[in-house]
């Protein structure tokens, strides 16, 4: 199966993926990501985020995690990273293993 | 623990033998998958994480060098600039078994435009040709870490799950069985004793 990629981001910065070939769909809030993402999971196989609008959208996102496609993922917008990447592997690695064994907080 | 309701025969007797002998051996197999399965998780995790903090770092790198060159260029119209993408990104999308669950295995090929960038050297400065060679050496990475944080995310899933399958057969499952059978024993070995004391009774009176 061949597959698309896709990009969902805030503002202008996510443009320069489209040079590099992806699909990119401008999204100013996490309603319109939303819409999108629910077109886009039917058509694209791989579609990145940005963290500013994954972050309100984690219920949602929860979702692609019962197929192996989409792959949803995030990425850090332009504002720079925010840890939410961080904090979704961080949440992966409690739930399944009920202890902390990479990221040494608390 | 509350026992089955059952009722106290040798029949049922044997068939909760065999039950508890096949919930035991499940609880084994099921507790030897979730090892290896935590086992897996571990590595994939560690993966992961390591990726993901490259791909951050670099592509902060690239947004902000491409935040520069739109600022530098005044008439920059990133919308008409980047409108033929020079290169086709076509991701091969397969499926990976990884302890029995199915997750994304993408391997990804990129066909370069011989020109290389999509745009007019005119419209743009060289910041942009540099962000967006960036933005496409680190495509593959971002694809990588995709790929990865998806197993991550599927295997915590079906780790959860599979713990408590197992904790159910060791701490209500199995339990249950081995009362139950305890009781129909007591019973039965009761009854014997009663049809003992019987007939002794009625030996004696006659």
């Amino acid at each position: 199966m061949t597959g698309k990629t896709a990009i969902v981001g805030n503002g202008d910065s996510i443009m320069v993926f489209k040079a590099a070939g992806v699909a990119t769909f401008p999204a100013e809030d996490e309603k319109k990501a939303r819409e999108l993402l629910r077109k886009l999971a039917k058509e694209y196989q791989i579609i990145f985020i940005t963290e500013d609008l994954a972050r309100p959208l984690t219920d949602f996102l929860k979702r692609f995690d019962e197929e192996p496609y989409p792959v949803v993922v995030s990425i850090p917008s332009g504002a720079g990273s925010e840890g939410y990447g961080m904090e979704v592997l961080k949440n992966a690695m409690e739930r399944a293993l009920g202890v902390d064994i990479l990221f040494n907080k608390d | 623990m509350a026992r089955l309701n059952v009722n106290p025969t040798r029949m049922e007797l044997k068939k909760l033998k065999a039950r508890l002998s096949t919930a035991v051996r499940g609880h084994k197999l099921l507790k030897d998958k979730s090892d290896e399965m935590v086992r897996r998780f571990t590595v994939i995790l560690r993966e992961a994480k390591s990726l993901r903090e490259e791909v951050e770092k670099e592509l902060s790198e690239v947004l902000r060098a491409f935040s520069i060159a739109r600022s530098v260029t005044p008439s920059f119209e990133a919308e008409t600039a980047f409108a033929m993408p020079s290169v086709a990104v076509t991701a091969e999308c397969k499926t990976e078994s990884v302890m029995g669950v199915d997750v994304p295995k993408v391997t990804l090929s990129s066909e370069k435009r011989a020109d290389g960038l999509p745009y007019a050297y005119s419209e743009i400065t060289g910041e942009a040709d540099y962000s967006v060679q960036k933005a496409s050496d680190l495509l593959p990475k971002m694809v990588a870490l995709a790929q990865t944080e998806k197993t991550v995310r599927m295997l915590a899933e079906e780790i959860e799950r599979n713990k408590r399958r197992v904790n159910a057969l060791e701490y209500v499952m199995i339990p249950q069985l081995e009362e139950t059978i305890k009781y129909i024993k007591d019973k039965l070995d009761e009854n014997e004793r009663a049809a003992v004391v019987r007939l002794m009774k009625v030996k004696s009176k006659a």
